[in-house]
């Protein structure tokens, strides 16, 4: 039977370490909406997602009163709008409608995030993907809760640049058309490479065609379990290191497999995937930054750093794959800058640099996360930046990302406040050495070969 | 067999233990396991229950247990056992 050290142990994690499930998000297919009239479009989407959601953030809350663990979102992945609105869509001004739609809906059943509003174009964009990317600045500075992604490139296609160049320019449109909440729309917007088609978290989340009706998919959270437990095995050698992070990340991940099996039962809709992550949050305590220090750097970005997080992401997924029955999205540690209080102190401290940022990215999940950049930045220097972390994905068959935030009117050492969980940063300084010619090429990088690995 | 896991934390007193289980019996919740130790002068109490004669919900059982530890300064917590049994057991 369960003894008095073992439930304490579980109640501290939660109460003092901050122990959560991150998110419990309900994946919802809406190819089955699609319709070439755009009002009735809108209005299939609206009852599908309305029905299948509507008791979600209820169900999350029982759960989470009565298993004593918080559960921090209640959130929603749909199809990628391209695909859906394809038929009905003429105008920039018709795909934003549908992402109001999605906003409304998000709303009403209470969810803080609706994720989809996305397209893939790793290889090649059709009209209406073309139209849903340039629709986006509009679609985000117009909506609260809608998330979009898009596809850049994959391991078996190569790299879409022409879709690279355009995002460049998105970005900075996004950040034009929400300047006045220091262009906070570029925090619901990132671009990928290998982008999975189950991951739960934001602002990646959509609903992959491959997968069934609706899904429930969970992601963990627990850099404060790891890092204490780290604080006990100080000085020991790095055998005994992996087995500690190992062993926290599958209690950790327990949990996640747990929530996620109730959810799935009461909610009727089958149990995708658990998403096995380490996912810092502002609050002190809750940073994956810190973890890196525990294990012996004096700050995230010291020489030694990328092969920590290496070690880390490894031993995560080593201890979670063992405690879940299925396991998918993302899985792994991030590093977002303004949503972790250890990679701001890095950063202001001069420890860690964009460059550092891009060499740790090849190691761990997913990219470049929630980095504040200069407004002045200019759309092809991002789309180099773009570019270089989808090259990480392509070649390391990973998945990679950009989520970047140029803010306009801010430059290098000012502060943006984004609020809630995505924090606050430091802008950062980017290399100014011009990448024009490269990125105004045109065409797509080949895919790469996948024998002769040196 | 549903069983849940109650714990009390919190500075001793007299008559703790009297009252949780005055109101476990009072709603038909049968004791299984009690374990409790004074860490510091420090009260830590768990408790495993079967709440399946009880009629009343999970959740307001929780509150009114939550309430109850709010009148003698200490903290009660109440879970069901799974999320214990998920983490510590294979």
């Amino acid at each position: 039977m369960i003894n008095l050290y073992e439930v304490t142990e579980t109640n501290d994690m939660i109460e003092k370490e901050n122990l959560d499930v991150r998110t419990i998000t309900l994946g919802i297919s809406l190819l089955d909406c699609i319709d070439s009239d755009l009002q009735k479009l809108n209005q299939k989407i609206y009852d599908k997602i309305h029905q299948a959601a509507k008791d979600l953030v209820k169900t999350g809350e029982e759960i989470s009163r009565e298993f004593g663990i918080p559960i921090v979102n209640k959130r929603i992945s749909v199809t990628p709008i391209a695909l859906v609105g394809g038929a009905a869509c003429k105008t920039v001004e018709d795909f934003a409608s549908i992402a109001k739609t999605l906003d409304k809906v998000a709303h009403e059943v209470g969810v803080n995030f609706i994720g989809g509003y996305s397209a893939l174009v790793c290889k090649g964009m059709t009209p209406a993907d073309e139209l849903l990317i340039r629709s986006i600045p509009l679609a985000l500075s117009t909506t609260e809760r809608v998330c979009s992604s898009v596809n850049l490139g994959s391991t078996k296609t190569g790299i879409n640049m022409d879709a690279v160049k355009l995002m460049g320019e998105i970005i900075r449109e996004t950040a034009e058309y929400t300047r006045e909440d220091d262009s906070l729309g570029c925090a619901k917007l990132v671009v990928f490479c290998n982008a999975p088609d189950d991951n739960p978290f934001m602002a990646g989340a959509f609903h992959g065609v491959t997968e069934a009706d609706k899904i429930i998919n969970v992601g963990v959270s627990g850099p404060g379990v790891v890092k204490t437990a780290l604080e006990k095995v100080r000085g020991e050698s790095f055998e005994i290191l992996c087995e500690t992070i190992k062993k926290t990340a599958f209690k950790v991940t327990r949990v996640g497999q747990l929530v996620a099996k109730e959810a799935s039962a009461r909610l009727e809709v089958p149990f995708g995937i658990v998403d096995l992550s380490l996912a810092p949050t502002p609050a002190i305590g809750d940073s994956v930054a810190d973890i890196l220090c525990e294990i012996g750097l004096e700050h995230a970005g010291a020489p030694g750093t990328t092969a920590a997080l290496a070690l880390l992401n490894d031993q995560v997924k080593k201890g979670g794959v063992m405690a879940s029955s299925y396991v998918g999205g993302l899985s792994g540690a991030f590093i977002p800058v303004s949503e972790d209080q250890g990679m701001i102190d890095a950063v202001r401290a001069g420890a860690l640099t964009l460059e550092k940022l891009e060499a740790m990215t090849c190691v761990c999940s997913v990219g470049l996360d929630m980095i504040a950049i200069p407004g002045d930045t200019k759309a092809t220097t991002i789309s180099g930046i773009i570019a270089d972390e989808m090259a990480i994905g392509m070649v390391n068959q990973k998945t990679t990302a950009v989520r970047v935030i140029p803010v306009i009117g801010k430059g290098v050492g000012e502060t943006v406040e984004f609020g809630g969980l995505l924090g606050y940063a430091p802008i950062m300084p980017v290399n100014g050495f011009s990448c024009d010619a490269f990125v105004n090429r045109g065409g797509r990088i080949p895919a790469p070969i996948h024998s002769f690995k040196n | 067999m549903k069983k849940t896991i109650i714990t009390v934390v919190g500075k001793d007193t007299v008559g703790i233990i009297a009252k949780v289980c005055t109101y476990l019996a009072e709603n038909g919740i049968n004791i299984l396991d009690i374990s409790q130790t004074i860490v510091q002068g420090y009260f830590n109490m768990m408790m495993i229950v079967d709440t399946n004669s009880c009629n009343k919900q999970f959740g307001d059982v929780a509150d009114e247990l939550k309430a109850l530890g709010e009148q003698i300064g200490v903290i009660i917590k109440c879970q069901k056992e799974e999320i214990f049994d998920s983490m510590h057991r294979i």
